[in-house]
C-alpha cells in the first residue's frame, strides 16, 4: 500500500465519468437558469411603433417601450439651436447633438435618469430640458447631463423613421 | 451535549424511540444545560423563532388570497384588506411582523457583538446566523415588492439596478433578474415564488443554527467556558422556557401596539398608489431595517464602488470571528472594547438616519464619516485592540464571584492562562 499509486485503466473510467457527469449536470441546470431570461412574449414586444403626426413643435409625448418610458420630443428652432451651440468641452459626458438626434427636429430618448433610474420631468431645470426630482440632475434640450449626480446623458434607444408620421423604437 | 442514555418510561415510547429517537431529542431539549446567569438579551432567540413562525403562518394565509400578477396584485391586496375575513389583521401582522423580526434580529446580533458570542468555539453558529440574516433581507425585499405599489415598483427598480453596476455583465444580469427589460410581471411572479420559498430555507438554517448552538452550549454574560451540567447551569425546561415566554409577552405588547394602533407607521404611504412605470415617487426610501446599508451605498460617489461597499459591509460580519483577535469574549472584561461597542451602535444608528435623509450636503458628509468608521471598527480597531487591550480579570465560574463576594484574587483566571 505504501507504493506510489500507479495510473490504472480504471482511473480513465473515473475521469471520464466525472467529466460526463459535469456535462450532464450543466445541461440540466442551464434550462433552469435560462428560463428566467426575457421570454418570447417579452421579446416580441421589443419594438414599438409610434404615430407622431399630431405632435406640435415644442411638445413631447412619453410612450412605453419594453416597460420603460421613452420621450419623443419635437423640438423648436430655439431648442435645436441651444443644443447645437454648446461647447462640447463644457459637458460632463461630451456628445454632439448631431449624434443624438438623427433628424434635428426629433429627439428620441429613454426617460430614465442615469443616476438611479427615476423618470425626469420635461421642460424643467436650469437648461430648459429635463429635471430629475429625485436627486436633482439637470439635462439640456438634447437630454445631456449638465448638472447633478447623474453620470451620463439620457440614453438614446435604437429607432428609425418608418415614414414621416411613424417612428419605430427598438 | 447532555447524556443520550435516556430511556422512555412507557413501553410504546421505548418501542418508538428505539426506531426513531425523537423522545431522546425531546429529552435533550428539555434537559439542555443552560448557564444560570443568562439575562434578558438572551431571550431574543426564542422571540425570533416566534417571529419566523408567525411570518410563515400569516404568509401562507395571505398566499391563499393574493394574486401574483402585475394587473391584479395591487387590487388583490386591497381585497385582502377590505373583503377577506380578518384579512386586515393578517396582513398587518405580516407587514409589521417583518419589522418586528428585524428589530429582534438586530438586538440578537448586537447581543452577540457585546458578549463575544461569535468567538471560538461558536464561529459556525455565527456564520449560519449571518446567512439567515442575508436571506431575511432578500425575503423582506421581495415581500415588499408583492403589493405592487409605487414603492414596491421603484424600490425593486433601484435595488435590481444595483447589479447593473457589474462591469460587462451588468445589463445581462439585470435582464435575467427581471425576465424582461424592466421590472414587470415576470419579475413579480418570480419574486412571489422566491418569497414563498426562502422562509423555509431560513427555517432549515434555524434548525442548524440551534444544532450548532447545542454542541458548545450557550455563551453567557461573563463569557467563560462552563462545565456542563454543573452548579453553573440550569435545565432549559422550565427555567429558560418560562423566562423566554415572559420576554415574548413583553415583546408582543410592542408588536400589538404597531399592529393595532399604528399599522402603517413603519411603511410608506406611496405604496398605497398602484405601481406606475411612468412616474417616480419624489423620494425613494427602503424599509427602515435596510437604511444603514442604503446610506453606505449612497455615501460612495462611484456607482460600482458604492455597491461593492454595501455588500462588503455585510460580508465583513461573516469573517468577524477572525477579525476580533481578543481571547476574552464578554465586553464586561474589556473596558476599551465596551466603549467602542457603543460607538459602533451609535454609528449604525447614524447610518440608518442618514439613509432616510436626502444624500446631499451635511447629510452626505456625515454618512461618509460614519461609513468610514464602520469599516475602520471591523478592519482596523478590532484586530489591533485584541492584542493591545488590558483586560480585567475573569472569574473562574459563574457561582464563584457570587459566593465569594468580591472577586477573589486567587480564584481569577489571568488573560495569559486562557488558551
Amino acid at each position: 500500500m505504501s507504493e506510489k499509486k500507479k495510473v490504472e485503466r480504471r482511473d480513465f473510467i473515473f475521469t471520464a465519468s466525472y467529466a460526463l457527469g459535469a456535462v450532464g449536470v450543466g445541461a440540466v441546470v442551464w434550462p433552469l437558469i435560462d428560463q428566467m431570461n426575457p421570454d418570447r412574449s417579452v421579446k416580441a414586444l421589443a419594438s414599438t411603433e409610434v404615430d407622431i403626426s399630431s405632435l406640435e413643435p415644442g411638445k413631447s409625448i412619453t410612450v412605453l417601450w419594453r416597460g420603460k418610458p421613452v420621450f419623443i420630443k419635437r423640438r423648436t428652432k430655439d431648442e435645436i439651436e441651444e443644443a447645437r451651440n454648446v461647447d462640447i468641452k463644457d459637458l460632463p459626458h461630451p456628445e454632439k447633438d448631431e449624434d443624438r438626434a438623427k433628424d434635428p427636429e426629433w429627439l428620441v430618448m429613454l426617460g430614465i435618469c442615469t443616476h438611479l433610474g427615476c423618470v425626469p420631468l420635461g421642460d424643467k431645470g436650469e437648461y430648459n430640458g429635463w429635471f430629475c426630482p429625485c436627486h436633482g440632475s439637470h439635462y439640456d434640450t438634447s437630454g445631456r447631463i449638465r448638472k447633478g449626480p447623474a453620470p451620463t446623458n439620457l440614453e438614446i434607444p435604437k429607432y428609425e423613421f418608418v415614414n414621416s408620421n411613424t417612428i419605430k423604437i427598438g | 451535549m447532555s447524556d443520550h442514555n435516556y430511556v422512555p418510561s412507557s413501553k410504546i415510547g421505548k418501542w418508538f424511540n428505539d426506531r426513531l429517537p425523537l423522545l431522546t431529542l425531546a429529552d435533550h431539549l428539555k434537559e439542555y444545560p443552560t448557564p444560570k446567569n443568562l439575562n434578558y438579551w438572551w431571550t431574543f432567540g426564542g422571540i425570533l423563532t416566534f417571529c419566523l413562525i408567525t411570518q410563515i403562518i400569516t404568509g401562507i394565509v395571505l398566499g391563499m388570497h393574493y394574486i401574483a400578477h402585475a394587473d391584479y396584485a395591487f387590487d388583490s391586496v386591497e381585497h385582502i384588506m377590505r373583503d377577506v375575513n380578518y384579512g386586515w389583521l393578517i396582513r398587518y401582522v405580516h407587514a409589521n411582523g417583518a419589522s418586528m423580526f428585524f428589530l429582534a434580529v438586530y438586538i440578537h446580533i448586537f447581543r452577540s457583538l457585546y458578549y463575544g458570542s461569535y468567538k471560538s468555539p461558536r464561529e459556525v453558529i455565527w456564520i449560519i446566523g449571518m446567512i439567515i440574516y442575508l436571506l431575511m433581507m432578500m425575503t423582506a425585499f421581495m415581500g415588499y415588492v408583492l403589493p405592487w405599489g409605487q414603492m414596491s415598483f421603484w424600490g425593486a427598480t433601484v435595488i435590481t439596478n444595483l447589479f447593473s453596476a457589474v462591469p460587462f455583465f451588468g445589463e445581462g444580469i439585470t435582464n435575467w433578474l427581471w425576465g424582461g427589460y424592466s421590472v414587470d410581471n415576470p419579475t413579480l411572479t418570480r419574486f412571489f415564488s422566491l418569497h414563498y420559498l426562502l422562509p423555509f430555507l431560513i427555517l432549515g438554517l434555524v434548525i442548524l443554527h440551534i444544532w450548532a448552538l447545542h454542541v458548545p452550549g450557550n455563551n453567557n454574560p461573563i463569557g467563560i467556558d462552563l462545565k456542563k451540567p454543573s452548579k453553573d447551569t440550569v435545565p432549559f425546561h422550565p427555567y429558560i422556557v418560562i423566562k423566554d415566554l415572559f420576554a415574548l409577552l413583553l415583546f408582543l405588547i410592542v408588536f400589538a401596539f404597531f399592529v393595532f394602533y399604528s399599522p402603517n407607521v413603519l411603511g410608506h404611504s406611496d405604496n398605497y398608489i398602484e405601481a406606475n412605470p411612468l412616474v417616480t415617487p419624489a423620494h425613494i426610501v427602503p424599509e427602515w431595517y435596510l437604511l444603514p446599508f442604503y446610506a453606505i451605498l449612497r455615501s460612495v460617489p462611484d456607482k460600482l464602488l458604492g455597491v461593492v461597499a454595501m455588500f462588503a459591509s455585510i460580508f465583513i460580519l461573516i469573517i468577524l470571528p477572525w477579525l476580533d483577535t481578543s481571547k476574552i469574549r464578554s465586553a464586561i472584561f474589556r473596558p476599551i472594547y465596551k466603549q467602542l461597542y457603543w460607538i459602533l451602535v451609535l454609528d449604525v444608528l447614524i447610518l440608518g438616519y442618514m439613509g432616510a435623509m436626502p444624500a446631499e450636503g451635511t447629510y452626505l458628509l456625515i454618512a461618509r464619516v460614519a461609513t468610514a468608521y464602520y469599516f475602520i471598527h471591523f478592519l482596523v480597531i478590532l484586530p489591533l485592540l485584541g492584542k493591545r487591550e488590558k483586560t480585567l480579570d475573569v472569574p473562574l465560574s459563574i457561582t464563584e464571584p457570587v459566593l465569594g463576594g468580591s472577586p477573589n484574587p486567587q480564584m481569577v483566571k489571568k488573560k495569559e492562562q486562557l488558551s
